[in-house]
């Protein structure tokens, strides 16, 4: 075939060629194609790494949640939370959606082992305040103790946040007068009838206590299998709101006590029984129902976790701006001139990367946190040794290009040192920089991260705290709730996952060559 | 001997580095503030000796000075107030002080001159809250031994597993079992120690219960009894080690293995297995060993972050307790180690650099 072809076109006569474009100027045909640049070509290769790209969504996501978390948190709470003690049993809730209620998952309940007796303490919680604590019974058995006596345990599934039923507050005449309004108006019971404790001797201990009971807290049912409520019923208590189903005072008898009157005339005081859950609600207008529950101080975990991953981004944002700009004038200088500016700059930078980092950092805390701040010096020990990395690779970029032909041809048009580093030089290296001070932000929030875990920083405070310190915090309370620690550790895994893969896939994008070697 | 002149050479730098960033924290650590000695309650004035003989009351660089080569005084008779000289109970040898200012030697009383102190007498200061009253290198050396039987451990279980997973993921590229293995390497590396070790905690101490969140440490660094309870700590320590030395072998031999001395060596007639080994590994292990060697190195300073979790009384431990000791920080202690932790990180840098010069022929270090 190739030769009956080669054949048909070897004896073409001379006069049937012709000049293409006699008489007229020769031109290159115009490319039809767009032009692609530096940039929309590294986007190319990146957009066709699957794991950078779902790497760079993760990030997004996470920034997003450390941008819009940290306005979840409820000022009304935070502020509350200095002067409410109350606020204090709300700690280390487990983590609850609203919607997922029931569902044993997610849901703020968590199974646990009690005796007979504890379930009965939780099935008149259920009975008193209509909460539904005990979720369900997934199971019992029996164990013998020590003495050899046999007794059932059963497994019971929870809702921490109904189980912490009911506390004790005194309040003055009007804070008191406000509940009843608010009661009136919402028709959700707060307070509950004083218990007589006569009656019930455990209640001056657990207030949760409101029904007639022996010494060690089991109840004396009545003859139907009910709990016969032991609710006080002298004093003046002056309560007109609200009252419980089968209050006497509902068929015009001497009612319950509400509340124990204390103090002096005119200068009242209430020490009431006040259902925590719907107290809460009285006091913010919703349902308790953290997303990641609360850790060991009673804040929640999820806007106390955004705000430190604020923190942690905006620094190391911040340290890998000032660490390019010092590292990316360092290193070109260092690159363009060589020799012994060099060898000078070179040696000087030695000296200072030997520093170990945690030295640097206690002694700028030592030294200037008093006058700059703990996040001040925290940025000063990090650009100290931090930019040195940038430098070096800016170095050897400059070293790569500033002998090749068109910084000559610049050089020879007469250009000047500054302009061939900015102008020709520093744009070719800007692939390299920009991977560089971006694998940059994982290693500052990771050494941030370590720092305030091992309590050389301490950025806690009632309004932000940072991820090391929630998990140092955590890891206290691991073995009762494990959720405490698992939601920072699980956004610190995650966040230095995906900006190595995200790293990864820019310098695989920006630097094909490098693709698959290591560092 | 160009090598032998470059090692002399690097080591000289080496130590030109040290001194100046030993000198620069030194005289930052002296410009803070430091407890006074009468907040001490009955060991005020041997404090206050202790602190006269170091020249506290100097300029730091005459400090300086003395912290590194000790200080020249006269050693008198230590006399009760009837003037008879005291005898140690204990030793039965007459109990003596120093006085550093000749003019405050008592009338009729002879001093013998003695120098005291200085690091190259070993004495590097006494501890003025940590471990109030004892000498810092003391408690340094003591502590020493299990952060290295520790990293040590750590070490030695994750080298062979490291390098074996490496090593297969090579030889599979691109098929899933280097898949599997790469993206768990991905996952090891990138996520904090500190993590595994909540998990490993969470899962062996409170989960299955294996392990009593308890590190023995009474027996000794190197027992058996301090082994088996640091198993959990040793393990955590591993996993981000084990991921390190995987991912470099794998890319180092992925590329030996596609060079072209590898077909020269199939088409002589060597096994797959043979050309791995003698050839493919021997010219992987070039930048690998380097690596093992650094890590040798740096199993001294040990981590931080974990002896912390495991409350292994180590070297890192004795870091943050030295500088979050109340009510000031134990600045001694921390100057020792600020030391030993600047050595530590030079000498691994040298080493690495130097045995590359010693496994690979081929590279001719310092020659121009």
């Amino acid at each position: 075939m190739a030769n009956n072809q080669f054949e048909k076109y070897s004896s073409i006569p001379q006069e049937k060629f012709a000049f293409a474009a006699q008489g007229t100027n020769i031109h290159d045909q115009k490319l039809d194609t767009k032009p692609i640049g530096y940039f929309r070509d590294a986007f190319n290769r990146f957009k066709k790494n699957k794991a950078s790209l779902v790497a760079a969504i993760i990030i997004l996501l996470l920034v997003v949640y450390a941008i819009i978390g940290p306005f979840c948190f409820d000022p009304a709470y935070q502020e509350a939370y200095k002067t409410e003690i109350m606020l204090k049993n709300f700690k280390e809730l487990p983590p609850r959606l609203a919607f997922m209620k029931g569902t044993g998952i997610w849901d703020g309940s968590k199974v646990e082992e009690l005796t007979r007796t504890q379930l009965y303490h939780y099935e008149g919680l259920t009975a008193e305040l209509g909460h539904e604590v005990i979720v369900d019974v997934v199971g019992e058995h029996t164990v013998t103790d020590l003495f050899g006596n046999e007794k059932t345990l059963y497994d019971v599934r929870l809702d921490q946040y109904y189980k912490i039923g009911v506390i004790t507050k005194t309040m003055t005449y009007a804070d008191y007068k406000a509940i009843q309004d608010w009661q009136v108006e919402n028709g959700i019971q707060v307070i509950f009838p004083w218990v007589d404790s006569t009656n019930c001797p455990i209640f001056t201990s657990v207030p949760d206590y409101w029904f007639k009971c022996d010494q060690r807290g089991n109840p004396v049912l009545d003859d139907e299998g009910n709990f016969i409520p032991a609710y006080a019923k002298t004093g003046k208590d002056d309560y007109n709101s609200t009252r419980l189903a089968n209050d006497p005072a509902n068929n015009g008898e001497r009612g319950w006590d509400y509340s124990k009157r204390g103090g002096a005339a005119g200068a009242y005081n209430y020490t009431v029984r006040l259902s925590a859950y719907n107290y809460f609600i009285y006091k913010f207008g919703y349902e308790p129902s953290f997303a990641f529950g609360t850790d060991s101080s009673g804040y929640d975990i999820f806007s106390r976790l955004a705000s430190g991953a604020r923190f942690s981004f905006i620094l190391a944002i911040i340290v890998s701006v000032i660490n390019l700009t010092i590292g990316a004038l360092y290193g070109a200088i260092e690159g363009y001139y060589g020799g012994v500016v060099d060898i000078a700059m070179e040696r000087f930078s030695d000296i200072l990367s030997g520093v170990p980092f945690t030295v640097v950092t206690v002694l700028f805390q030592l030294h200037l946190a008093a006058k700059v701040g703990v996040v001040g010096s925290l940025i000063f020990a990090f650009v100290l040794t931090g930019w040195i990395g940038m430098a070096s690779r800016v170095r050897m970029q400059f070293y790569r290009f500033k002998n090749q032909e068109y910084v000559l041809a610049a050089r020879t048009l007469g250009a000047s040192d500054w302009r061939i580093i900015w102008k020709h030089i520093f744009p070719n290296s800007l692939g390299t920089i920009i991977t560089g001070s971006i694998l940059v932000i994982p290693g500052v929030i990771f050494s941030e991260t370590s720092l305030s875990y091992l309590g050389i920083i301490n950025l806690d405070s009632a309004t932000m705290s940072s991820v090391g310190t929630m998990l140092s915090l955590g890891q206290k309370v691991m073995t009762s709730s494990p959720h405490v620690v698992l939601f920072p550790a699980l956004f610190i895994a995650l966040l230095e996952i995906s900006f190595n893969l995200f790293g990864n896939g820019l310098r695989d994008a920006f630097n094909p060559s490098l693709r698959g070697s290591e560092e | 001997m160009y090598m032998f002149k470059y090692i002399l050479k690097r080591i000289g730098l080496m130590l030109l580095t040290f001194m100046i960033i030993f000198t620069m924290c030194f005289v930052l650590v002296k410009l803070l503030p430091n407890r006074p000695a009468d907040q001490f309650g009955k060991d005020k004035e041997l404090i206050e000796m202790r602190r006269e003989m170091l020249g506290y009351n100097k300029p730091i660089m005459e400090q300086y000075w003395i912290y590194l080569f000790g200080r020249t005084g006269y050693e008198i008779p230590l006399t009760d107030s009837n003037g008879n000289v005291q005898i140690d109970s204990t030793t039965g040898l007459p109990k003596t002080k120093m006085v550093f200012d000749e003019s405050k030697i008592p009338e009729g009383v002879e001093g013998t001159k003695k120098t005291v102190g200085g690091i190259i007498r070993g004495y590097f200061g006494t501890s003025e809250a940590l471990y109030l009253g004892r000498d810092v290198w003391e408690v340094f050396v003591e502590k020493v031994p299990y952060t290295v039987s520790l990293n040590l451990a750590s070490i030695l279980v994750s080298i062979p597993i490291g390098l074996a997973l490496g090593i297969y993921a090579a030889l599979k590229k691109n098929k899933w079992q280097d898949h599997v293995i790469s993206t768990g390497v991905m996952i090891f590396v990138s996520v904090p120690s500190f993590i595994y070790a909540f998990l490993v905690q969470y899962l062996f101490y409170f989960k299955l219960g294996w392990f009593k969140p308890v590190v023995d440490a009474t027996q000794g660094a190197f027992s058996w009894t301090f082994f088996s309870t640091a198993i959990p700590a040793i393990l955590s320590m591993c996993f981000g080690t084990i991921a390190g030395f995987a991912r470099y072998t794998r890319a180092e031999l992925t590329e030996v293995l596609t060079s072209e001395f590898m077909l020269l060596a199939r088409t002589k007639g060597l096994t797959k297995g043979q050309a791995t080994l003698r050839h493919a590994m021997r010219n992987a292990m070039v930048p690998i060993f380097p690596m093992i060697l650094g890590e040798f190195i740096s199993i001294m300073s040990g981590s931080l972050i974990i002896e912390n979790m495991f409350t292994i009384p180590g070297v890192g431990a004795l870091y943050i307790g030295a500088i979050q000791a109340q009510p000031t920080p134990d600045y001694n202690f921390f100057m020792l180690l600020t030391g030993f932790y600047t050595f530590i990180g030079l000498a691994a840098g040298i080493v690495i650099d130097i045995s590359y010069g010693i496994i690979d022929p081929r590279i001719r270090m310092g020659a121009r």
